[in-house]
């Protein structure tokens, strides 16, 4: 196999696996967020706004991979 | 040749390679010359036009007609401005006020007068930028990584901004080596790195969603991509809040006092 088919694999591999840890973390932090709420309602507002903030910082490592991808992809440094 | 001539001439045999090899697909290659994104890398962008020889792409003329809508509205509410017979504008803008002062006044913990500018101006920019993908013709200039890259800086330069002016450039610089020297280069480290992830962020969410919008409207027909398109908007809108709410957290953690 050439570069540009070792990329391409690259590029799945990085986004279909880099997918998976940001999915699990986020699930489980929705997951303890809703519960926060059910058990305290009125403090909602700083709830989510904390759990975007962090919902945000663990998107970030899927977006990397994201990032990965693309540079494989578009701006791949090894390619012609 | 011209640079745009030699522009054009790349992408033009870009083009007709994919067209001879996916002969049977036209209806992508139509969808991809629609989306003016063609073969081309999603994080390079056709220069509409030179001036002196530097490029200028449509996303930055969308940026710019952004900006001077937001600054026209700004202006004509806030022209005839009245305590006692407020009028229907005044008041939404009112409560829009209002509300970004709250949350930054949450996050902050102190006046939010010195914070509001920035924080509501890069929120209201990021939902007009996020929101234009759903105007024909347009994309999203928060969509091309300049224009994140940019709003990073504006942010990174602000926290400094801020916290120099709250503690002194020494004073503020102490933070480097606090709780010990040792964790300096700790410090430098995530300073870069968290303005990285903040172009990032909102590069990788905008764009990816144009990306799918593309590929929706190549494989399916004229209305499939209508409910994509509203879950873009809301996701524009989360990225907006999300950036606007960082950039507070970042500049809050800068000013409050060091115990």
């Amino acid at each position: 196999m050439d570069v540009h088919t070792w990329s391409i694999v690259g590029a799945v591999v990085a986004v279909s696996l880099g997918a998976i840890g940001p999915a699990i973390a986020e699930g489980r932090a929705i997951c303890s967020a809703m519960e926060a709420i059910a058990r305290q309602p009125e403090s909602a507002g700083t709830i989510s706004r904390t759990l975007f903030i962090g919902l945000a910082m663990v998107e970030a490592i899927a977006i990397y991979c994201l990032v990965i991808a693309l540079v494989l992809l578009f701006a791949n440094p090894f390619a012609h | 040749m011209s640079p745009r001539r030699a522009f054009d001439a790349r992408c033009l045999q870009r083009l007709q390679r994919a067209i001879t090899r996916e002969r049977n697909a036209p209806a992508a290659i139509v969808a991809r010359i629609l989306h003016s994104i063609p073969i081309m890398s999603p994080l390079t962008e056709r220069p509409l036009f030179f001036v002196d020889g530097v490029p200028v792409a449509g996303s930055v003329l969308t940026s710019f007609a952004i900006t001077a809508a937001l600054a026209t509205c700004a202006a004509l509410v806030t022209r005839r401005m009245s305590v006692l017979k407020p009028s229907r504008a005044q008041t939404a803008v009112e409560l829009l006020v209002s509300t970004i002062d709250a949350q930054t006044r949450e996050v902050i913990g102190r006046d939010p007068a010195r914070y509001t500018p920035l924080v509501g101006t890069l929120f209201l920019y990021l939902v007009a930028a996020n929101s234009v993908e759903i105007v024909p013709l347009l994309h999203s200039p928060t969509a091309r990584l300049e224009t994140t890259m940019a709003l990073a800086l504006i942010v990174f330069c602000s926290v400094y901004f801020y916290g120099v002016r709250a503690h002194g450039l020494v004073g503020y610089l102490k933070h480097f080596v606090r709780p010990s020297p040792l964790l300096a280069p700790i410090h430098v480290l995530s300073e870069a790195t968290r303005t990285f992830a903040l172009m990032m962020r909102l590069l990788g969410n905008v764009m990816s969603h144009g990306l799918v919008l593309a590929i929706v409207v190549s494989l399916a027909g004229l209305f499939v991509p209508i409910p994509v398109m509203a879950f873009g908007l809301f996701v524009g809108l989360v990225q907006a809040y999300i950036f606007a709410m960082l950039a507070t957290v970042y500049v809050g953690a800068a000013v409050e006092e060091v115990s």
